[in-house]
């Protein structure tokens, strides 16, 4: 492999795992620090490789440097040294020559108590997600621009406001206590579902990017679920509704980033494999008596992988909209819930019940008036997705809107 | 927006001669209703439905072995929600499923807790 | 633990019966009381407290004015709470200060909701 595919793998593969473990030794008030030592390693490697070759085992190679250079950062910085020596010993128990520890255990032991301090909800949601991608995840800084669509500027001031927050607060990175971890995991399901839904829902062009959110995501619910102590059923929910997501990548997306909507999806690119995944997950996650919102959307997700369009499909899927919404009110799954109302009870039930939505400033809303008034009141359907497309703020979305309308004028000619 | 609680009043002795069928259609109903409720954004808590079992504290130490029979109906259940008034409240209580079964729906308005 | 709900009522009496001074002595009952279960862990949900402010929905559309009032006595509010059994739970009940006013708790035990 070239040097120039091979770094930014590896930038992707083992930043984070450095990051992480040197974030946990150094404690919360040096992260940034911990990141930057990551950081020149890979600088030094792209110069050293550059002249003197790709050396013959390049993981060794980073993680020596890595190490090297945390030792050096310790020794030589007087300021630093006494806080961060103390710490080391308070965390390692070490003695005056530390060993660095870069064993598969411990990386994966310090992604976890990362996990559990980046997603703190101290932070705003948005900083818990950029700090995920970037310490988690291994993103640069430019690729968490490009995914939040926003400046490098803003995510460095997002993510140094953030990393502030936390040493401020003198957060821990640890492991939470067994009792606790029922209730600490919400903070990290809701940042990892929010990190899967930027890439999935987010009107950012670049789709590659996109993906990228979908599967760290799934990566860091994976970890979850593999760990004895957080692997709990909502965890287990929460991967088997992204992997249902996830089956239909790429059939919503056209290679042009133009979305297909799901009646129109070409259902032969829905992904098996992940569909029997999702699957799986949902039966394991379908033990214990807690029924979280995300076993309801992923149970919602399963109906929605099945091809035929059947009233038992529909019923089920109206029936979990009813107890999602029961457990927690949110405008798209209203929406979503008189969709299925007008699969069951059809169209013009469907009608009364969304007036009463309040709903008149979201697009989306304005989007299903139009698609239940299109069979009866072509009129109606036009002035609805006439008012979609003008609230709406994502270009794909409105290219599919305006598309809508064009189909209804030749119908009305 | 302010809170009211629904109360639903129902026979003491209905549930008897209720087919499972029937019970399955009652129950679709009532999600039916209530995920309405909530797809509005206008429910704060599903509270809670009652079991037919009861006792009844009064004064003096006094302990009725049985639930709280007004005439002939008792309390099987509320929700609390929220509308900007009273009658719209009402309304939303109008449509309950209880009343096709000779149920009522008590409106009540809450008194905020100030703590 | 099991969860019970306790409903308290009361004569359907004009509010401004106490003066203020009584009003104030009263709420110390309520607070000490509710605090006290609480206190225990054995506060599951600290209920709400209901005006007379409401309406009574029948079947056929008959809406009537006012609380629930086919007795005298109207429901002014509940809470729910933890307790091991339903006589555990009228334990507590015994100790809430409406008794003091005449009025009574009902003791219900509660269907879990199959969401």
């Amino acid at each position: 492999m070239q040097q120039k595919e091979l770094i930014p793998q590896l930038y992707r593969n083992e930043f984070r795992k450095m990051a992480a473990v040197l974030c946990r030794l150094f404690g919360i008030e040096h992260i940034t620090i911990a990141e930057d030592i990551v950081s020149d390693t890979f600088l030094l490697a792209a110069e050293t490789w550059g002249l003197k070759g790709i050396p013959e085992n390049p993981v060794a190679w980073l993680y020596t440097v890595a190490k090297n250079k945390a030792k050096d950062f310790l020794r030589r910085n007087d300021i630093y040294n006494e806080k961060v020596t103390l710490a080391i010993q308070h965390a390692a128990n070490a003695k005056n020559e530390f060993e660095i520890d870069l064993s598969n255990t411990n990386i994966v032991d310090s992604q976890l108590q990362m996990m559990f301090t980046i997603c703190n909800p101290c932070i705003p949601p948005e900083s818990q997600v950029g700090l995920a991608l970037r310490i988690l995840c291994g993103f640069s800084i430019d690729e968490i621009a490009d995914a939040f669509l926003t400046k490098k500027e803003t995510i460095n001031k997002r993510l140094y406001r953030a990393k502030e927050k936390l040493k401020q607060l003198k957060v821990k990175i640890e492991m939470p206590h067994e009792q606790e971890i029922g209730s600490r995991i919400d903070n990290v399901l809701t940042t990892l579902y929010l990190l899967f839904n930027e890439g999935y829902f987010s009107a950012g062009r670049n789709s590659k990017i996109r993906k990228d959110l979908c599967l760290e995501a799934m990566r860091l619910a994976y970890m979850l679920v593999e760990n004895k102590t957080t692997n709990k059923p909502e965890v287990c929910a929460l991967l088997s509704l992204m992997c249902f997501h996830a089956s239909r990548f790429e059939a919503r997306i056209k290679p042009d980033g133009e979305l297909v909507l799901y009646n129109e999806q070409d259902r032969s690119l829905w992904n098996k494999e992940l569909i029997l995944n999702g699957k799986y997950f949902l039966n394991k996650g379908a033990t214990g008596s807690t029924l979280s919102k995300y076993h309801l959307e992923a149970a919602i997700a399963f109906w929605h992988t099945i091809e035929i369009d059947s009233i038992e499909k529909w019923e089920n899927i109206l029936s979990l909209y009813n107890k999602l919404l029961i457990i927690e009110y949110s405008p798209i799954a209203a929406l979503n819930r008189t969709y299925a109302l007008a699969r069951v009870y059809g169209n013009d039930t469907a009608i009364v019940e969304a007036k009463k939505l309040s709903q008149d400033h979201n697009h989306l809303y304005h989007s299903l008036l139009g698609e239940l008034f299109a069979l009866t009141d072509n009129k109606k359907a036009i002035e609805h997705f006439l008012l979609a497309a003008k609230l709406t703020r994502s270009d794909a979305d409105k290219k599919v809107i305006l598309k809508k309308i064009e189909k209804l004028n030749q119908k009305v000619s | 927006m302010k809170e009211f609680a629904l109360l639903f009043r129902n026979e003491s002795n209905v549930g008897s001669e209720i087919t499972p069928q029937q019970m399955e259609l009652m129950s679709s109903k009532w999600q039916h209703w209530v995920g309405g409720i909530a797809a509005q954004g206008k429910l704060v808590s599903p509270g809670s439905r009652l079991g037919f079992n009861g006792r009844v504290v009064q004064p003096g130490d006094n302990v009725v072995q049985r639930p709280y029979a007004e005439i002939n109906q008792i309390l099987s259940g509320f929700h609390v929600i929220k509308t900007s008034t009273l009658d719209e409240a009402t309304e939303i209580a109008n449509d309950c499923p209880i009343l096709s079964i000779g149920g009522s729906v008590e409106v009540r308005e809450i008194i905020p807790m100030n703590n | 633990m099991n969860e019970f709900v306790l409903i308290f009522r009361n004569d359907f009496l004009p509010e401004a019966k106490f003066s203020p001074d009584e009003m104030q002595a009263i709420m110390q009952h309520w607070q000490e009381w509710i605090g006290g279960i609480a206190a225990k862990g054995l506060l599951a949900n600290g209920g709400n407290r209901l005006s007379s402010n409401g309406n009574t929905v029948k079947p056929n559309n008959i809406i009537t004015d006012g609380p629930f009032v086919e007795i005298k006595e109207i429901i002014s509010g509940y809470i729910v709470i933890k307790a091991a059994d339903i006589d555990d739970a009228a334990e507590i009940a015994k100790g809430c200060p409406i008794l003091m006013v005449g009025g009574n708790v009902e003791v219900r035990d509660i269907i879990p909701m199959n969401i």
